[in-house]
């Protein structure tokens, strides 16, 4: 009977060795697919077991965490959330994430590995470290005076230091309350539903993820193609352009709104935005010289981050010599984000050295000490100083006795362009009033800041839209506010 | 066996007992489960709870309690089994008071801790009142009438989450195919302790198996039908399951026959395919275990065997220490049957092994005690009992694991169950019988009114 008996226990000591390896399997070797199985819950309710880290404007946290005492512990909430909700996005349980609230959610969630205070820290313990905070480089007052300006009608503001190219305002509006979408539960369902059906699409991001046609504000950059190509050497020089302008290979005929462009200089035209000069200009510079430029500038670049991706501005690669004129005044299928505008003014404003925006100024553990500072680089050197100079000197003209007049500050240098787009079926909508600036104190050896404005639904009549009308005030205001500081 | 010793063992030799061994290992066990108290209240409260003192100072005195009677009225026992059944059990109720956390209105702990108290109040009086396990042998025919009633009065109670293993009397539910283990394995082994040789050398040869004949044919194909008979009616694959592998074994023990290895596979595989396939209850079961994503797959969420395998996982090598994991999402069962998946959570892939290792040693243990016993039927009962215990710790870890399709069973003195843990308190009650009389130095001196005559094995 031994020998049976200790047969029998082997047969035991089978049944052992099968669920050690068992365990082994699953506890091992399954174990990093079953915890990425998406129906596994654990990385969520981790990812809410603690406070989330903070995004921070002028020192001051746009957002905080309160504890719910439910399975998803912490929920986001939002101080001053539509101000804001263009720079943060948004932290849902239910919709994930958007904007910064994406782009640096390893260091706001506390996974991030540069948040260990030892390499492979996290890995080896199976901890997460407290969230760390996310330091924008968003000025609170010009945050305020975008918003303030533009009163709630659709539109955007988007403000760059052109010097480091630091974003310091990120507008939308009409916006939203990001918190409203936090935690879980019917009333973020419904919160969802009602702001995906609202027909001024609260959460679509205007300033960056929104293109328009720029109109007369992209002449900056055929001004910018024509000097550098030395098509126009004397920008004080008469071109020879008639005014209306017949469409190369067309019998269309392009007019002027502004008096005094027939065979206009490159200066005067844009003071007063001359429609046919430009696209003129365009024609002479070319396609391929044309598409050179803008690209130098940020268009038709699909990879620019800021550090959430931003909306290709468009310039067509193919066309033909009418569809270039058009498309050399703002019009035709040439699009912009206001960021792309923006970085327009600031390279003019920067002496043609266009810096790399970005809107993260640095991210820091939770106990401060900096993780990750975002350093100023140069994006594109967009185009010769003397042409910066030369653009300098016309957008300031623009200001002071031009179409910009609205956007004047009395002891700053301020240079500006007007842009009125047509869109719309037989050009049947509202057009789209721009305004590009940017401002020097005059005391100041560099730029204080370049501004770009849009109003999609300026509500007055139609015949006093403009860019100068409707845009500049906004960004008077968004510049005053940036010079105070 | 040697005959050497028998003739002339020298006077002065003690063979040691062990019980201050048995103390403080108790001592330790004691403490490991008061730490692991200590260690839930630290991670979820920051604090120690407040009544450590206390749920220390009560299982430390139903481990004393338990000791002394060992040491009074068993004192050559095995010292290992008692302290492991003590650290099981007060494992087992931190794990529970710890899921309680999680479910606020359904606190299972203090309900626990009184059946464990009567588990130690049966096994004090197991180890007290029976003085020897030969009398048991003498109730193998009412052991197994009254198991066979146990399993057959549930039938008529209603079903609890599908399957017909309670029964219910006001407020107080139990589990009474439990206690048929034990009776059962009673049974099994009086019947085969009496009947070996006839099982063993008897009936027709077909090429290299040898069969026995119809006469004794009789009882095996009877457990076959009944446990088939269990399962069907009381839609319970785990007990059906443990019966035959239990009988089985215990067949295999007594009769050297390689042949009941291989009917009793083949019944059985006859058995659960006939039901896997056609009973739906324990179908869904296999269904699940083949593929346990299906129902993420078909948009319904994890069912409890995802969510079971996503707990182990989400333990790793070390676990997330107790306390801080979610092993609560595995649903209703998080208690029972699924206890382990909380271990396997909270303590890692080592604290896992490490309870398997607690298992494997009470089974080594208990078969220890039946390779010294010198009586067929003490060998075969504390084989049955250390097979009880193998089988169903792998039936359910296997199950909640993915290892085997799962069967609703409950982990030895782990899991939240009354009946369980009074059951498997009186197994190793038994055990500690068994061991104390396999370890007692002079078998001549055993008190006189020996019920059967001791069997030199002639193996």
């Amino acid at each position: 009977m031994i020998r049976y008996i200790r047969r029998a226990a082997g047969f035991c000591l089978l049944l052992l060795v099968a669920l050690l390896l068992n365990a082994a399997r699953v506890q091992v070797f399954e174990a990093p697919s079953l915890d990425n199985n998406p129906a596994n819950r654990r990385t969520t309710i981790d990812r809410y077991d603690q406070p989330r880290g903070n995004i921070l404007v002028d020192g001051r946290s746009v957002t905080g965490s309160k504890d719910t005492g439910e399975q998803l512990a912490y929920e986001r909430t939002y101080r001053y959330g539509p101000l804001y909700a263009p720079v943060t996005g948004y932290a849902s349980q239910t919709y994930g994430t958007t904007l910064i609230e994406n782009a640096e959610d390893p260091i706001l969630s506390g996974t991030a590995s540069m948040l260990a205070p030892f390499p492979l820290w996290n890995e080896a313990t199976r901890s997460r470290q407290p969230g760390g905070d996310v330091i924008t480089t968003i000025k609170d007052s010009m945050q305020r005076a975008a918003y303030v300006g533009l009163g709630g009608r659709r539109g955007a503001v988007a403000a760059i230091e052109p010097a480091t190219g630091k974003i310091l305002a990120l507008v939308s509006t009409p916006s939203y309350d990001p918190g409203r979408l936090s935690g879980t539960g019917s009333s973020v369902t419904d919160a969802w539903r009602e702001l995906n059906a609202d027909r001024s699409q609260p959460m679509l991001n205007r300033a960056f993820r929104q293109t328009y046609p720029p109109g007369s504000t992209f002449k900056i950059v055929t001004a910018a193609a024509a000097l550098d190509s030395e098509v126009v050497t004397d920008p004080d020089a008469e071109t020879d352009t008639p005014s209306p302008y017949v469409l190369p290979g067309t019998s269309t005929t392009l007019p002027d709104e502004a008096s005094g462009c027939d065979t206009a200089s490159l200066a005067e035209a844009i003071r007063v935005s001359c429609n046919t000069v430009m696209a003129h200009l365009g024609v002479q510079v070319g396609l391929k010289g044309m598409v050179n430029a803008v690209g130098r500038f940020g268009f038709n670049d699909t990879g620019l981050k800021i550090p959430s991706g931003v909306a290709k501005s468009n310039f067509d690669t193919d066309m033909s010599d009418d569809q270039l004129a058009l498309s050399s005044i703002g019009q035709f299928d040439t699009t912009a984000t206001p960021l792309q505008m923006a970085m327009v003014a600031s390279a003019v404003a920067n002496g043609g050295d266009l810096m790399y925006p970005h809107l993260v100024d640095r991210t820091t553990t939770h106990s401060g000490s900096t993780v990750h500072t975002t350093g100023s680089r140069s994006y594109h050197r967009a185009m010769s100083p003397q042409t910066a100079s030369r653009l300098r000197r016309m957008m300031i003209d623009v200001v002071r006795d031009g179409t910009g007049t609205n956007a004047a500050i009395d002891g700053t240098t301020v240079g500006g362009k007007t842009g009125t787009a047509q869109h719309g079926v037989g050009n049947s909508g509202t057009p789209y009033a721009w305004f590009i600036s940017w401002a020097q104190a005059q005391d100041s050896a560099r730029p204080a800041v370049a501004v770009a404005v849009v109003v999609e639904d300026a509500a007055a009549d139609r015949a006093d839209i403009s860019g100068g009308g409707n845009a500049a005030p906004i960004a008077r205001s968004v510049m005053e506010a940036a010079l105070r500081d | 066996m040697t005959a050497t010793t028998a003739d002339a063992p020298p006077p002065e030799l003690r063979l040691p007992k062990r019980r201050g061994v048995e103390l403080s290992l108790l001592i330790g066990a004691v403490l490991i489960s008061v730490y692991g108290y200590a260690a839930v209240g630290l991670a979820r409260n920051g604090v120690v709870p407040p009544d450590v003192a206390g749920y220390g100072g009560g299982l430390g005195l139903l481990a004393l309690l338990a000791h002394l009677a060992v040491r009074f009225r068993a004192p050559y026992a095995d010292p290992l089994l008692l302290p492991i059944a003590v650290l099981l059990n007060g494992l087992g109720l931190v794990l529970i008071y710890r899921l309680d956390l999680e479910t606020p209105r359904d606190q299972a702990a203090p309900t626990q801790l009184v059946w464990s108290t009567l588990g130690v109040a049966f096994f004090i009086a197991v180890v007290v009142f029976l003085r020897d396990h030969r009398v048991l042998q003498r109730y193998a025919y009412l052991s197994v009438a009254t198991a066979l009633v146990l399993m057959i009065v549930p039938i008529f109670f209603p079903a609890v989450n599908g399957a017909k293993i309670w029964i219910r009397v006001g407020g107080f539910s139990f589990q009474p195919g439990e206690f048929a283990k034990i009776l059962l394995a009673v049974f099994f082994a009086a019947y085969l302790a009496a009947n070996r040789n006839a099982l063993a050398y008897t009936g027709r040869k077909i090429w290299k198996l040898q069969l026995p004949t119809g006469r004794v044919l009789g009882p095996i194909v009877a457990i076959w039908l009944l446990s088939v008979g269990v399962l069907v009616l009381e839609r319970d694959l785990g007990t059906s399951l443990l019966f035959f592998g239990l009988f089985v074994i215990m067949l295999y023990v007594a009769t050297g026959r390689i042949g009941w290895i291989a009917v009793g596979l083949l019944l059985a595989a006859v058995g659960a395919f006939v039901v896997g396939s056609f009973e739906p209850h324990v179908h869904s079961r296999v269904q699940d275990w083949i593929d346990p994503f299906a129902s993420i797959d078909a948009g319904r969420g994890p069912g409890q065997l995802a969510q079971s395998l996503f707990a182990f996982a989400a333990g790793g090598m070390l676990g997330t220490g107790l306390g801080l994991g979610h092993s609560i999402l595995i649903g209703f069962a998080a208690k029972s049957d699924f206890i382990l998946a909380t271990a396997g959570e909270e303590l890692g892939l080592t604290g896992l092994t490490a309870i398997f290792m607690l298992y494997a040693l009470l089974v080594a243990r208990g078969y220890r005690a039946g390779l010294a016993l010198r009586d067929s039927f003490g060998r075969l009962l504390s084989i049955g009992l250390s097979s009880i215990l193998a089988l169903q710790v792998f039936v359910i870890a296997g199950g909640v694991m993915g290892l085997i399709p799962l069967t609703g069973m409950a982990m030895p003195f782990l899991a939240q169950g009354g009946s369980s843990v009074v059951t498997n308190w009186i197994i190793v009650a038994l055990l500690i019988r068994v061991s104390d009389v396999a370890r007692r130095p002079h078998p001549d001196q055993v008190e006189t009114g020996v019920i059967a005559p001791i069997l030199e094995d002639e193996l």
